[in-house]
């Protein structure tokens, strides 16, 4: 049971927030929605594999073939 | 104490993703869902114990395994569609989660078929 992906998930989630704030005070905008856009897209990467792995857990315990 | 873990990681993921909700909601969704995903994925493992003893006594009992299978496969169903349906909730997508429910409820049907039908062979069976 590693808790580590939680504190990333969080960590990325508060850089992605001040960059969006430093941005938008800036007066670049557009930038802090491409940042936005990144951070989720890397988070969901780390976030489906442990999704594919619930489910095949899922699917050997229950025997769902 | 396993529960101790469970609830320590609870809290923490609970902070965080209060934290986050104010700046940013779809990180805290992402923690959210990491949250569930540990929590489950650390008590599958004691769970494939108590379903192993399960299959060992209806073995034993010498009953049919197909009707085991199949409670089997409904609860993983189930739970997999509840898992769904709570991340969708979360996120304020009530409509998707009533979605994801009803498949959950029509595959859990589908599979619930072959025992329905056995069901009625045997009262067919008892009524002469």
């Amino acid at each position: 049971m590693n808790i580590d992906l939680i504190f990333k998930i969080a960590g990325i989630g508060i850089v992605v927030g001040i960059l969006h704030t430093v941005l938008a005070k800036v007066g670049k905008e557009e930038y802090g929605y491409i940042v936005t856009l990144a951070g989720v897209v890397v988070v969901l990467t780390m976030v489906l594999t442990l999704i594919s792995r619930l489910f095949d857990n899922v699917k050997t315990i229950f025997q769902l073939y | 104490m396993e529960i101790l873990q469970i609830v320590g990681i609870g809290i923490v993921a609970t902070i965080l993703s209060v934290i986050l909700r104010q700046q940013k909601p779809e990180f805290a969704i992402q923690v959210s869902i990491v949250t569930g995903l540990i929590i489950f994925i650390f008590v599958i493992s004691k769970l494939n114990y108590v379903i192993e003893v399960l299959n060992n006594l209806a073995k034993r009992i010498d009953m049919d395994l197909i009707y085991f299978t199949t409670i089997l496969k409904v609860i993983g169903v189930a739970y997999i569609a509840e898992f769904g349906s709570q991340i969708a909730r979360d996120a304020g997508e009530g409509a998707i989660a009533s979605k994801i429910e009803l498949g959950g409820k029509i595959l859990i049907m589908v599979l619930a078929v072959p025992v329905l039908t056995s069901l009625l062979d045997l009262i067919i069976k008892i009524i002469p």
